[in-house]
């Protein structure tokens, strides 16, 4: 039952450039998919080990700005007479790189952080996310500042004389997107059910007892880092060799909040909370400006909504449908124990 | 140190600790002999927290050594002291709230699992195959402790004198070869105290050594081999618990100076 209604939803996701006519909502499914992926990395630091990361951005960023600059190739003069240049590589190269990279970011501040924790570790990512955009905006040798990094190359897989699969077109980086987001979602699923994952909701709920029961604290929030970093930073990569441009806008506070967003309204600490968060405040400012009007009034109408989602359920989106599924279920079983007890007892006095 | 030492499972030597200007233990020396009750006992801040703190690893002792089993342990962290088979519960009553009773044990079971970061990636066979495994020892855990019927209920929903059985619970599940206590049945019934008795007897019947915290002299004469009374940060008796109970120094501690010489 579960599995089939997953599958159902699989092939759903995969059939609708199939039948969506709409190349502008494609875009915008394509974007909202890339920012899925980035929220359900930050949801495994904010959501299972407990800690807001609030320059996730940066892991973001690090990753289009890699992946671009690999890809491109470059030429930067670190010191006098000292030169260090990179030809231009495959787009898949630049991808893993600008993935590791932010995975290596990851770890580094998860290391410097370890002894950190809450508001501490909030600031610690806010300042790494913003020196990460100052030196994205004036080491224009490098990344060109503000005149951005364009004519990004596309994904191409194989080779010309035989196979080839190129992401130039939308309905291909749709699908590439999809894929890396089922990859992710497996992934942090993987993570989550295992003594990882137990080990980071251990030290969430309860850093002493965890420590007691032998979980190394930072070890745990160290691999958290790491993996929410290389996630979104691989989100990063897509991003810019879908839109082939990167300016230091990508590092932009307000996307690390738009992730934040998504996280929290789903539903943090669980798996589907990001996906539906996301969805639905990656879709929601599209379908307002669809609305015909004033976008003060839809920047509006998106506010109160958010207020209203975490007025009435706190806990996300996710968890309190969860909560009214268990509810409705036990309600229908206590109802059809009632109906089967009246006709043994009219059997009985039969 | 004395041949009698080099058996023991824990040797505490010298060791003190300052808060400050306050001493909370100072020049505390004793060991706990293997498969033994041990209890430590005395007023409120004769240091016996303190000292529980120091052996796991929550604070830095000022001065002295606690070898386990030979190594020393003080320095290590308290993951590293409970990796070596020490294991503690906590005087205020400490569980994952937000979990499931069998969660709970679950997320105890860290140290019996094998599963590194790359394996779980990667998703390979046997740690499915292990996670099998480690939810049938958090039922088998369960049912030792007799809190088999909870496990599907949300650890905030038990009763208190459950919660307690639930901290020893995922103690256990920790593997421990050291199970330090503290104050576990404070705050219980009679009847629950009872009950709490005899789980002990049943932990100690597994081989595992017990140091004991405990105000309850019911409980602390009933199930002790060895007790050891602290006042003021040091050692004032040691001995069987008749012995303790007879013990002059013993009296005037818990019941002062007056008291003492009202009956001579």
């Amino acid at each position: 039952m579960k599995r089939a209604l997953t599958i159902a939803w699989l092939l759903l996701l995969v059939s609708v450039p199939l039948w969506l006519t709409s190349l502008y909502v494609l875009h915008v499914l394509v974007m909202t998919g890339i920012f899925i992926v980035a929220a359900m990395s930050l949801n495994l630091l904010l959501g299972y080990t407990g800690q807001l990361s609030l320059g996730h951005v940066a892991f973001f960023g690090i990753g289009a700005y890699t992946s671009s600059l690999v890809s491109l190739g470059f030429s930067v003069h670190l010191l006098p007479g000292w030169e260090v240049s990179l030809d231009p590589q495959p787009v898949w190269l630049g991808m893993l790189c600008g993935t590791a990279l932010a995975g290596l970011c990851g770890w580094a501040i998860g290391r410097i952080s370890f002894k950190v924790r809450g508001a501490y570790f909030v600031i610690v990512t806010v300042s790494f996310a913003e020196v990460t955009r100052l030196v994205a905006l004036n080491w224009v040798e490098l990344t060109q500042g503000p005149m951005a990094l364009n004519n990004i190359p596309y994904l191409r897989l194989g080779t010309p004389d035989l196979v080839e699969v190129s992401f130039l077109r939308k309905p291909a980086n749709y699908w590439l997107v999809l894929a890396v987001a089922v990859v992710s979602y497996i992934l942090i699923r993987r993570l989550v059910q295992s003594r990882a994952g137990r080990a980071m909701i251990a030290l969430r709920e309860n850093e002493p007892l965890a420590a007691s029961i032998g979980v190394d604290v930072t070890r745990y929030l160290v691999l958290a880092t790491i993996v929410s970093a290389a996630m979104a930073g691989a989100a990063g990569t897509l991003y810019a060799h879908y839109v082939r441009i990167v300016d230091p806008d990508v590092f932009l506070f307000i996307y690390t909040v738009t992730m934040v967003i998504m996280v929290v309204t789903g539903g943090k600490g669980t798996l589907a909370g990001p996906v539906v968060g996301g969805f639905i405040f990656g879709l929601l400012p599209e379908a307002l400006r669809s609305l015909q009007i004033g976008p003060e009034i839809q920047w509006v109408i998106y506010g109160v909504l958010m207020v209203l989602v975490l007025y009435f359920l706190p806990q996300g989106i996710v968890p309190a449908l969860r909560d009214w599924w268990k509810r409705r279920q036990a309600v229908s079983q206590r109802a059809t124990m009632a109906s089967a007890a009246p006709r043994t007892s009219m059997e009985a006095a039969r | 140190m004395s041949g009698e030492t080099a058996g023991a499972e824990l040797v505490v030597d010298g060791l003190a600790i300052r808060f400050g200007g306050l001493t909370a233990v100072e020049g505390m020396c004793f060991e706990v002999r293997p498969g033994e009750v041990l209890s430590l006992i005395g007023p409120n801040g004769a240091g016996k927290t303190s000292a529980f703190n120091a052996i796991t690893g929550y604070i830095a002792p000022d001065a002295g050594t606690i070898l386990y089993r030979g190594a020393r342990i003080d320095g290590l962290r308290p993951s590293q002291i409970a990796h070596r088979g020490v294991v503690r519960t906590f005087q205020k009553t400490s569980v994952f709230m937000g979990q499931t009773v069998v969660d709970n044990v679950l997320l105890g079971l860290h140290l019996a699992s094998r599963q590194t970061p790359l394996a779980i990636l990667l998703g390979l066979r046997w740690v499915a195959r292990e996670e099998r495994a480690l939810a049938e020892e958090a039922r088998s855990i369960l049912a030792f402790v007799d809190l088999e019927a909870r496990a599907p209920d949300l650890a905030s929903a038990l009763p208190y004198g459950e919660l307690r059985l639930l901290e020893v619970a995922i103690a256990l599940a920790a593997k421990p070869r050291l199970l330090l206590l503290d104050e576990p049945v404070s705050g219980m019934n009679p009847a629950e105290t009872e009950s709490f008795m005899r789980l002990l007897a049943r932990i100690r019947a597994l081989g595992i050594t017990i140091l004991l915290v405990e105000h309850d002299m019911r409980m602390v004469m009933g199930v002790s081999d060895r007790v050891i009374c602290l006042n003021h940060g040091r050692i004032i008796a040691g001995g069987t618990p008749a012995e303790i109970q007879t013990d002059p120094e013993v009296i005037r501690a818990y019941l002062g100076e007056r008291y003492v010489r009202a009956q001579g």
